[in-house]
């Protein structure tokens, strides 16, 4: 009975910790003299309220649910790749000029070329990393995110420079985009909406990261690679190229999600000239989606939805009552953050409930309780 | 309140500490069933029972940790009540816990005060500390340096600064959970030393540990805990080492056992001046030369840290190898990746087993073929056969008896004995050429080890090249054919099962040539 309840609590846990968010951005909103109803009222509506809110909140979501997928790979082997940015940048950059280059040949196999192209830049991009830190001992939270930095400037170099639309060249105002995709090219729409064909990709691709990671042995060696490098070296597995492997296809991913923004939403690869100007930002908030969906593939499709819808709805709030585009992003923050927290309190709890289990069924003898090793101490 | 009732600590001495009628349900689960259990004041007090006989759960309430289902706690005499490990600590019940409770990067003054309210405020007052430990140290003997660091000390001052912990914070008594499993019989000895001190001055003491010689040794009483339940109370001065063992597991225990002849086959395991250097870069194993044979356990005898880890690893390529050679049968295997020397059928079961042969966050299952995860039947095509590993643990839990509610259980959620068995199932299972074994009875209960033991003289039965590590010299002798003794990473001579003496041993393991 008890367990029954506890479970209940768990599994709304999410919703609660998003109330609260919710309940503590209301207490801002007051102190603008915003009224909090009408304003989540157009959240939701922005966000769910017509065919069109909808599609535009799935579109949202697909780079999110590509970067998590990625994310989710990565983390099960204990690597924190913070590089998905640049991994969607490079994998964008690489798609685009496919579609520049093969103007030829048919769009279907141009979209797929694209897409290839895209894993292979996300894939090089995170594989770089990888191997710093399998071999060199290069920790990965700082060379992903410096990674970021350079690919950022390439972007900026390459679509202001060598990939640059030609009308652009002749215009003064030079805006860094690439020529538009010929129409052949575009990623098919599912309905007389935005929605685009990648939205069924980036699903496929959750199922397939599923069955990667536990259904064959390559998924084996990953979580064993980030659960306990000892008993996996010990267990016959290679673990500095697992850990390479694992960012490696994390990245893919991210290149992935690149591919299908150039494909399915903007045509052309763009920017603003700003770090996120390309990405939107989905780089980070695909680990945030990762996260929330418990590092669990088919988790994270609900919690990419769910944070597509909050980055959608925003914008139709931000728009109904006139509030700064700041407090948008803290109402953000503030959903992440609790969120999060309310993750970790539920897995304490789990875990403290998973203990008093241990005890009754050692009765009462202690499982033997070593701190998890990292990679690090392995390759150090 | 007399000067008689002080210890030499300054603090109030427990006269007797009674433990009456203590159950403890947990949901389905009888874990202690009306124990009585009682300490006085200048006794050693041994708690002994297999794993999951209740020592734990009756220690748990004892220390605050759990409340008990029925039962009550009397100190000298008046009934007290103890909600928490501060309420234990406040009438004097000190743990010294088997995992050191101490902050590795503070000193040993800093993790004593750690907690307590200082005399200075905000400030800290660690002068003032560390003249209290040195008080202490020098009233019970306790070599220690306030001003070290912890991470600087041996395990064996590691385990004295928790002592200090506890007795400056006043425990009277003091509740040892297997405090000798993380020493080198040196450091045993120097422990015992402090233990009799502290009898001496009127602590009473509950031991609790897993080798019978130790509780022979040191204690005055031993209660007996079987299935939550108590067997009963004894004077050590009344029983013998072998009572105590079958009085424990309730059946006869073979101290010492005739091995059934075996013909030795041919060499499957031989080590030509092998050489390998330990984490530190410091050379762990010096030309290191023997034979393993089919059909023979051969134990390799020695006091831990004297390069049986990095042999063993060095055998089963975890390690890199500086010098010399290993063969297995006539191949040369001295630099092949482990997980080839797994498919060669060589087996390990490794020392450090939650860290190195386990991977607690996988379920048992999972872990069952940690080895074999990548090829068939277990694995086809890059798919798990999740089918076939399902029926492959299932097959191997009910042989070896492990005890669990499925093979889905997280395997750090088993009790030591459980886990050594799932390695062992692992390892064995493979009917493998050659079987390293490194303390593959640490830290089981007789029960445990008794199956263990014979699972080995099986494999050895069925033609399985053994090579045994162990510390135990009575395990040593009582399961191998040959003896071999390693001493600062050097082979000291290898002895006949039949001309193998403890007296023999003991000055080998000490380093002398025989």
């Amino acid at each position: 009975m008890r367990s029954k309840l506890d479970s209940f609590v768990d599994a709304l846990l999410p919703v609660f910790a998003t109330l609260a968010a919710l309940g503590v951005g209301a207490l801002m909103l007051l102190i603008l003299r915003v009224n909090p109803g009408e304003a989540y009222g157009a959240l939701w509506e922005g966000a769910f309220g017509s065919t069109n809110a909808i599609a535009e909140t799935l579109v949202k979501s697909v780079p999110l649910l590509l970067v998590g997928l990625g994310i989710c790979i990565a983390f099960r082997a204990s690597v924190i790749n913070i590089g998905a940015e640049g991994q969607m940048i490079i994998g964008g950059l690489m798609a685009t000029q496919i579609g520049l280059v093969f103007t030829d040949l048919p769009g279907w196999m141009v979209i797929i070329m694209a897409i290839f192209a895209g894993f292979l830049g996300g894939a090089i991009w995170g594989g770089i990393p990888g191997a710093l830190k399998a071999y060199f001992n290069v920790n990965e939270i700082l060379s992903t995110v410096m990674m970021n930095a350079i690919a950022v400037q390439i972007m900026n170099y390459m679509l202001r420079g060598p990939m640059i639309d030609p009308a652009q060249l002749e215009k003064a105002s030079k805006i860094p985009q690439t020529a538009r995709l010929a129409d052949a090219f575009r990623l098919p729409r599912l309905a007389p909406t935005r929605l685009h064909l990648g939205f069924v990709i980036a699903i496929a691709l959750a199922i397939l990261v599923y069955i990667l990671l536990w259904r064959t042995t390559l998924g084996y060696r990953i979580r064993a690679v980030g659960q306990n490098p000892h008993a996996s070296r010990y267990g016959g597995i290679r673990v500095r190229r697992r850990i390479v492997t694992a960012l490696l296809l994390s990245g893919a991913l991210a290149g992935i999600a690149g591919a299908i923004q150039v494909y399915g939403v903007n045509y052309r690869m763009i920017t603003d000239g700003s770090s996120t100007g390309f990405t939107g930002g989905a780089g980070f908030n695909g680990i945030v989606a990762a996260l929330f969906g418990q590092l669990h593939p088919i988790g994270t499709i609900p919690a990419s939805i769910f944070f597509g819808a909050l980055l959608v709805g925003a914008n139709k709030m931000q728009r109904a009552v006139q509030i700064p585009s700041a407090l948008i992003g803290a109402l953000n923050g503030l959903v992440v953050i609790f969120v999060v927290s309310s993750e970790m309190w539920r897995n304490k709890r789990q875990k403290d409930r998973l203990s008093i289990e241990s005890d009754v069924v050692n009765m009462g003898e202690s499982p033997s309780d070593d701190p998890t090793s990292t990679p690090e101490e392995v390759l150090a | 309140m007399t000067e008689e009732n002080k210890l030499p600590s300054g603090h109030t001495r427990i006269d007797s500490l009674e433990m009456r009628g203590i159950t403890k349900r947990f949901p389905g689960v009888l874990a202690s069933d009306n124990v009585n259990f009682d300490v006085k004041a200048g006794e050693v007090h041994a708690l002994l029972g297999e794993n999951g006989a209740g020592k734990s759960t009756l220690m748990k309430v004892l220390y605050g940790l759990y409340e008990p289902s029925e039962g009550e706690i009397f100190l000298n005499g008046k009934k007290i009540t103890i909600d928490s490990p501060t309420d234990a600590i406040s009438h004097g019940i000190g743990m010294i816990h088997q995992h050191f409770m101490l902050v590795e990067t503070l000193t040993v003054a800093e993790n004593v005060a750690l907690g307590l309210p200082s005399s200075k405020g905000f400030l800290t007052d660690l002068d003032k500390v560390s003249e209290r430990i040195l008080e202490l140290a020098d009233i019970y003997g306790l070599k220690i340096d306030p001003d070290a660091y912890i991470w600087q000390l041996s395990v064996g001052q590691q385990q004295r600064v928790e002592i200090i912990k506890a007795l400056y914070r006043g425990a009277a008594l003091l509740i040892l959970d297997e405090p000798t499993a993380v020493l080198t019989p040196q450091e045993v000895d120097e422990f015992f030393v402090i233990m009799r001190q502290m009898v001496a001055d009127g602590h009473g003491l509950i031991f609790i540990s897993h080798k019978l010689h130790e509780i022979m040794n040191i204690c005055d009483r031993v209660t007996i805990l079987r299935d939550g339940a108590k067997v009963g109370t004894r004077n050590i001065a009344d029983i013998t080492k072998s009572e105590l063992a079958n009085w424990m597991v309730g059946r006869e225990v073979s101290m010492t056992r005739e091995l059934e002849k075996i013909e030795r086959g041919p060499s499957r395991l031989t080590l030509e001046n092998l050489s390998c250097d330990n984490e530190r870069e410091l050379p762990a194993v010096k030309d290191f030369s023997l034979k393993v044979h089919s059909g023979e356990i051969l134990g390799l005898a020695g006091i831990s840290g004297n390069g049986q880890r990095e042999l063993a690893e060095a055998i089963t390529g975890l390690r890199e190898i500086k010098g010399g050679k290993v063969l297995l049968e006539d191949e040369d295997i001295t630099h092949v990746r482990p997980g080839e020397v797994t498919e060669r059928m060589l087996s390990y079961i490794p020392e450090e087993r939650m860290r190195d042969g386990m991977i607690k966050d996988f379920t048992i299952a999972e872990n069952m073929v940690l080895r074999e995860h990548h090829v068939p039947p277990f694995a086809e095509k890059g798919f798990l056969m999740l089918k076939k590993i399902a029926n492959h643990s299932d097959d191997l839990i009910k042989k070896f008896r492990v005890k669990t509610p499925s093979r889905e259980t997280k395997a750090g959620t088993l009790s030591g004995g459980n886990i050594q068995k799932v390695v062992l199932a692992r390892e064995i299972s493979r009917n493998p050429r050659v079987l390293i074994a490194a303390q593959p009875t640490r830290g089981l209960d007789v029960g445990a080890t008794e199956y263990v033991h014979e699972q080995l003289l099986k494999q050895r039965g069925e033609g399985t090249a053994i090579m045994m590590i162990s510390e135990d010299l009575d395990e040593v002798m009582a399961l191998s054919d040959r003896i071999a003794v390693i001493c600062e990473g050097e082979l000291m001579g290898i002895v006949e099962r039949a001309d193998a003496t403890p007296q023999k041993l003991g000055l080998m393991m000490a380093g002398e040539n025989v």
